[in-house]
């Protein structure tokens, strides 16, 4: 199971990161990007999975000793959403403005920068 | 007195995000510029306080017991609170250029620089390696919307997602690598991870760690092959903002990567294999920034592939893993951030007062004494002239270097500061002096032109002295940088309490007394530095002629540029301002990264 999440992990980063390249519309370029971070929820919450153990919330039914899974990486993985829906919206913005003032939204077609 | 340093910025922005459309545009100026000064002030106490030892403050009194703590500790040497500095005074800088660069902010601007100052400073202060992850992002997502801020130019708008994208995809791989770290060790503090290492060998998932955990922090630092978006960023953000890219961001890219080496895995990777790859990627990144630089003729992309250049003149310097070295590039850094930034400002002027940054369309026009001033100090500033500050710390750097047994990387330092210089003087004699014959206005393809959308609605008669103070200052303190003697010293204590990665681990750890560290007595010009400084300035100049007047040029040397042409050609064909071949360059320059660290591994 272990090593499932981190082969899945990594696979969803290349796939992403291979999404951004191919790319032929901005807004496939930006979900790309959010696949590529997705791979990195996945490995955070592999790293602090425990087999057979609870969730990092203690009860009345559960000790000082009870097995529960890291809740340092699940906080981790929190903050790594919060940060990818601010840096997803202002992308996306970006975007529609790019196919206004472009009139297209095909990176491929974006020349005003080069060289 | 540290996390104020970051907070005061912090309120600053949330008080004028709140009050921002309510308050007349002189009252949220002045407030911001309160909260900057206050935020300088604190930086430079506390680089005061760091002179004592470095100065360790605890959020929320959770201190580290042993390597066994929970707490996340702020840890403010000379090097981090030097660069808090820098990040401060360039901030003051550009928020009082904009005054009156910018006709209508409506709070924005001054919000977005302000929250932009607490991610550099609290980036530069953390020591704690997912904090550092969550200021590189605040510092990310601000310089995105700052790139874009002329969201109705169309250069903006591709150049903001381009960065947006690219220092993204880093920065999850940086979120990758501290993932792998803290699967490795339990900690994510920077202190913690270094003690944990030590003595553990350096496995593949330890190397894995470590370049994915630094990867995120090269590619803010612009090194080959993780530049691309740089230049297009640099062409397309307000002058003010470039002020900040190119003064600190990229140099703040460069530290967190350093210290990241320095305190985790200075004790399981080699010093040797880490400054051998480095230098190898130096020496190409300095390269590239420098032949690209002579290309240009927008004159904001020009300074940007400059500072490419230059970063990669710092990183041969830095990883060379020894104070010398290390004082050298603080030196260059810290110099070289005042002359460029006042190199941006004075560029922006031309901007708001000729509505174009393209050399060729400004041939003549802008012959003010200012600019020409401006321009030539900074032209021969950054070829490293003797007694000025980049060419100190240039010297500095050249002398480590060649007592480390690195005598040719002085051929390197020579040429790129002569290109990037030369190109610079070249704008500066064509478009303040009117040399030469009048280069022709037509775009040809694959170059980017100097068109750009004018912050004002009626160009500027004459320059405001708002303006022209900050790029003045900036670039004379740049300069004065080499003449004084404390300075460089200074810089070497610095950079040998930055290397005490066993007194870091100490002094965090073990609340032990922070222990004296040697400062090297004799850091100042040689007189091989100065001769090498001179060659620089003669061949830029040199460099400049050749451009304006091509004909001039004796036959010989003409001859030789057909055979480089194809391979100028490819170069600049790679700079493409596509973001799906950035990527694709992101994900090669992490192998290469991976391939060159290999013989590191202990396994």
């Amino acid at each position: 199971m272990t090593y499932l999440a981190y082969a899945v992990a990594g696979w969803l980063f290349l796939a992403g990161s291979l999404g951004i390249a191919r790319s032929r519309h901005l807004v496939q370029a930006i979900v790309a990007l959010s696949i590529a971070q997705s791979g990195t929820y996945v490995l955070l919450l592999g790293v602090g999975f425990q087999r057979h153990a609870a969730a990092p919330v203690f009860t009345a039914d559960m000790t000082i000793r009870s097995a529960v899974v890291d809740p340092v990486v699940q906080a981790m993985t929190l903050t790594d959403i919060v940060v990818s829906a601010t840096i997803t919206a202002l992308l996306a913005a970006l975007a529609v403005q790019a196919a206004k003032l472009h009139g297209t939204a095909d990176p491929d077609d974006l020349r005003t920068l080069q060289g | 007195m540290t996390v104020l340093v970051i907070v005061v910025p912090l309120v600053g922005a949330v008080v004028l995000l709140g009050l921002g459309r309510l308050l007349p545009r002189r009252v949220s100026d002045g407030l911001a510029a309160a909260a900057v000064v206050a935020t300088c002030c604190l930086a430079v106490a506390l680089l005061h306080r760091t002179g004592a030892g470095r100065v360790v403050a605890w959020m929320g009194g959770w201190r580290a017991n042993g390597t066994h703590g929970v707490g996340i500790p702020l840890v403010a040497d000379q090097a981090g609170a030097g660069l808090v500095v820098i990040a401060a005074v360039l901030t003051c800088a550009a928020l009082v250029y904009g005054w009156r660069y910018f006709e209508s902010v409506e709070g924005h601007y001054q919000v977005l620089i302000l929250l932009f100052l607490a991610g550099m400073a609290g980036f530069a202060l953390s020591g704690d390696l997912f904090d550092m992850f969550v200021f590189f992002e605040l510092m990310g997502a601000v310089a995105y919307a700052l790139t874009g801020y002329k969201i109705e130019d169309p250069g903006a708008v591709q150049g903001g997602l381009n960065f947006g994208v690219i220092n993204s995809l880093g920065a999850y791989l940086t979120l990758v690598g501290i993932g792998l770290l803290y699967a490795r060790t339990g900690q994510l503090g920077l202190a913690p991870i270094g003690a944990a290492l030590r003595g553990h060998g350096a496995d593949p998932l330890v190397l894995a760690g470590f370049v994915c955990t630094i990867t995120g922090f090269l590619v803010k630092a612009a090194l080959v092959p993780f530049h691309f978006w740089l230049a297009d960023a640099h062409a397309v953000a307000p002058a003010p903002v470039c002020v900040l890219f190119s003064g600190i961001m990229v140099p703040l890219g460069l530290y967190g990567a350093l210290r990241v080496y320095v305190v985790g895995f200075g004790g399981v990777l080699g010093a040797g294999d880490v400054r051998r790859t480095f230098l190898a990627l130096g020496v190409a990144t300095a390269l590239v920034g420098a032949v690209m630089c002579l290309a240009q003729r927008n004159l904001k992309r020009m300074l940007a592939y400059s500072t490419i250049g230059h970063v990669g003149l710092f990183v041969m310097a830095a990883f060379l893993l020894t104070p010398d070295g290390l004082a050298g590039a603080a030196v260059y850094v810290a110099a070289h951030a005042g002359v460029k930034a006042g190199l941006f400002l004075t560029t922006g002027m031309l901007l708001n007062r000729y509505g174009t940054v393209d050399e060729h369309d400004l041939h003549g026009r802008a012959r003010g004494t200012g600019f020409r001033v401006a321009f030539l100090a900074g032209a021969f500033g950054l070829a490293g002239l003797p007694p000025f500050g980049p060419g100190l710390g240039k010297a500095l750097s050249e002398d480590a270097l060649g007592a480390a047994g690195y005598g040719w990387s002085s051929a390197v330092f020579v040429l790129v500061s002569a290109l990037t210089a030369g190109a610079v003087l070249r704008a500066a004699l064509r478009v303040t002096f009117g040399v030469g014959p009048h280069p022709s206005h037509a775009r040809r393809t694959g170059e980017t032109s100097g068109a750009e959308e004018q912050e004002v609605d009626v160009p500027l008669r004459r320059v405001p002295v708002t303006m022209a103070a900050p790029a003045g200052v900036l670039i004379a303190a740049g300069m004065a940088a080499g003449m004084v003697p404390w300075f460089a010293r200074a810089a070497s204590r610095a950079a040998a309490r930055f290397l005490d990665a066993g007194g870091y681990l100490a002094q965090v750890l073990h609340a032990a007394p922070a222990r004296p560290v040697p400062a090297s007595p004799h850091a100042f010009w040689t007189a091989g530095g100065v001769a090498l400084g001179l060659v620089s300035a003669v061949l830029a100049t040199g460099v400049a002629l050749a451009a304006v007047h091509p004909a001039a040029v004796p036959r010989g040397l003409r001859r030789a540029a057909p055979a480089l042409r194809p391979g100028f050609q490819v170069l600049r064909r790679a700079h493409s301002g596509h973001v799906g071949d950035y990527v694709a360059w992101l994900l090669l320059g992490v192998v290469v990264l991976a391939v060159g660290l290999i013989p590191a591994l202990t396994w």
